[in-house]
């Protein structure tokens, strides 16, 4: 009588731990981001036009992204590896946030870098750190070129290339 | 079977009895519930946070009529339509947002009560930790609700909160994205957090109140000496009308009308902040609308998750994480990690004293490091403050341990 009982608890347990395994399961798929979501979470820049060392402002996932075509005269910044060749020309782009806190810094066209006004972190035209409290550069989102134009969200030969080299942040 | 007298007048008081147990219930829960005679006005903050949780029910319902968990329209729901045309909008605003802020003065004034007289061993370990939980879940509940207007601090604090559960060089940003339900916080994430805020953390934390409720009734609360009552011997003098010799008294009507007086004393400070000084709960930063491409200089939680947050603050990002990790869960550990079996005021047990006051005064330095900026001497005042507090919790147990038995304890 016992084991029969034991039997048919163990069954209950195992079928009722299964509806709250497949519970569980569709709780968690509610909490993904939804389709709409991720099919907007890539953003594709157009760099045909893209004047030298006008910093322009994109937006990707929420996040500000910055695109610089860098000016050739900055040599350090323009020899800098994590720059990205886009059609003969070189661009720093990355997620406009210090790497600090997650303020924006603004660029300075004349010098050549980027000033943080919160605890005053800057960065060269590269997004490499000049002086802290940042630790490190201004961080390179996935990116694929094509052509002329730059997809962010999608991870490319050349930036899975930059990140092997552990240059994209 | 139950015996049903079937004379008895529908709702009348044996029809009840026979079906309901209402004498019964009564006795056991208010009547014949004991309460020591030997305690202060520290033992009346339990009511004083139901009674604040109630206001914040009633205040959050009717909040609730008018505001619209949508990222284009939270922010005037609040600050436009229920501030400035809903009739009494304000009122119950402000009632909320200051009962939310006041509540944590009082849960803190709670625990270091709880902490000072040991009124978390012998018997009352379910005591604290289902206390604990009331805490944590009053945090979720209050960081959820602080979300809902969609001002600046709204947005930058989810942002900031829910990138901690990347875990620093972890990097779970696949868990910060579930979380968010998008990259950053857009409409999924307020709409959960919505979600949150009126429903789910209510229906814990008004479960967490009974279950904390039930683990009193068989310890009874503590009294000012640690004294091992006998409660029921106590309770048949009581009976016996020898009321002045007993040491005990009901907890219905007696305690409840003792605390009905303190209630009322704190109404007065409380409506008070709420009509003249409700400033101090409403950041002027959150009355800014989320902008996604704009941080605030200066990112800060409210008053009372400051000393948490300080200790996150002056470490680098992994051991800050641990730090801010171990200063989560210590306290669960309390009952614990007190290894003396006194059950006495901290001012009686020898260098457990130090250890209280101590602890108390690191946490309101922590509290103010937590506001201002983090330079020069501010930096080394915090970090200082923030081993302080580690060190504190690591020697408890030797300390503890260590501590010679009261006088009057065996």
């Amino acid at each position: 009588m016992s084991d029969r009982r034991d039997f048919f608890g163990k069954v209950l347990g195992a079928y009722a731990g299964l509806g709250a395994l497949g519970a569980l399961y569709a709780a968690k798929r509610t909490w993904d981001p939804l389709p709409s979501v991720k099919a907007a979470g890539f953003t594709t820049i157009d760099l045909s036009q893209a004047q030298e060392n006008v910093l322009y402002t994109e937006m990707w996932r929420g996040k500000p992204i910055f695109v610089l075509k860098v000016p050739k005269q900055d040599k350090k910044a323009y020899e800098d590896k994590r720059l990205i060749t886009v059609g003969g020309d070189k661009f720093f782009i990355a997620i406009g946030l210090c790497t600090h806190l997650g303020c924006i810094p603004a660029y300075y066209p004349d010098q050549h870098k980027f000033i943080c006004a919160c605890h005053g972190g800057q960065f060269d035209a590269a997004g490499e750190v000049l002086k802290a409290p940042p630790p490190s550069p201004l961080v390179i989102p996935p990116f694929t070129v094509k052509g002329k134009k730059v997809v962010l969200g999608e991870a490319g030969p050349e930036y899975k290339k930059l990140k092997e080299a552990g240059l994209v942040a | 079977m139950a015996h049903f007298d079937p004379n008895a007048r529908p709702f009348s008081h044996q029809w009840l009895n026979d079906r309901l147990a209402v004498d019964t219930l009564k006795r056991v829960l208010s009547t014949e519930y004991w309460i020591p005679k030997n305690i202060n006005f520290l033992w009346a903050m339990g009511m004083v946070l139901a009674a604040t949780f109630g206001v914040l029910l009633i205040s959050g319902i009717f909040l609730l009529m008018y505001y619209i968990p949508d990222t284009k329209q939270a922010f005037d729901s609040v600050n436009y339509t229920i501030m400035s045309e809903v009739g009494y909008g304000w009122l119950w605003r402000h009632m909320h947002g200051v009962a939310a802020s006041v509540v944590f003065l009082i849960i803190y004034i709670h625990m270091f009560t709880g902490i000072y007289y040991g009124s978390y061993k012998r018997g009352r370990e379910l005591i604290w930790l289902s206390g604990m939980l009331l805490f944590v879940s009053f945090s979720a509940e209050a960081f959820s609700g602080y979300m809902l207007p969609w001002g600046q601090m709204s947005y930058w604090a989810g942002m900031v909160i829910t990138n901690l559960f990347s875990l620093g060089s972890l990097d779970f940003q696949g868990l910060v994205e579930w979380i968010r339900g998008d990259y950053v916080p857009g409409q999924a994430f307020l709409g959960r957090f919505f979600m949150l805020h009126v429903l789910l953390m209510p229906l814990v934390i008004m479960a967490l109140i009974v279950l904390h409720f039930g683990t009193l009734r068989l310890p009874h609360v503590n009294n000012k000496d640690g004294e091992e009552i006998d409660f029921e011997a106590e309770a048949e003098k009581w009976k016996a009308g020898k009321r002045k010799e007993a040491k005990v008294i009901p907890f219905n009507p007696v305690f409840l009308s003792k605390d009905t007086f303190v209630l009322g004393v704190y109404f007065i400070f409380y409506f008070y902040l709420v009509f003249y000084h409700f400033e101090f709960a409403m950041d002027p930063v959150n009355f800014d609308p989320a902008d996604p491409l704009k941080t605030p200089p200066h990112i800060y939680p409210e008053w009372y998750f400051l000393w948490s947050y300080e200790i996150l603050r002056p470490f680098p990002k992994d051991p800050g994480l641990i730090a801010f990790g171990f200063a989560q869960v210590i306290f669960f550990l309390l009952p614990f990690l007190d290894r003396s079996p006194n059950v006495a005021p901290a001012n009686r047990r020898g260098i457990f004293k130090f250890w209280f006051w101590i602890l108390l005064v690191d946490m309101i330095v922590l509290t103010v490091m937590g506001k201002v900026p983090p330079i020069g001497i501010y930096t080394t005042i915090g970090t200082v403050a923030a081993w302080v507090f580690i060190i504190l919790w690591v020697l408890l147990p030797f300390i503890t341990k260590a501590e010679k038995p009261v006088r009057g304890h065996k």
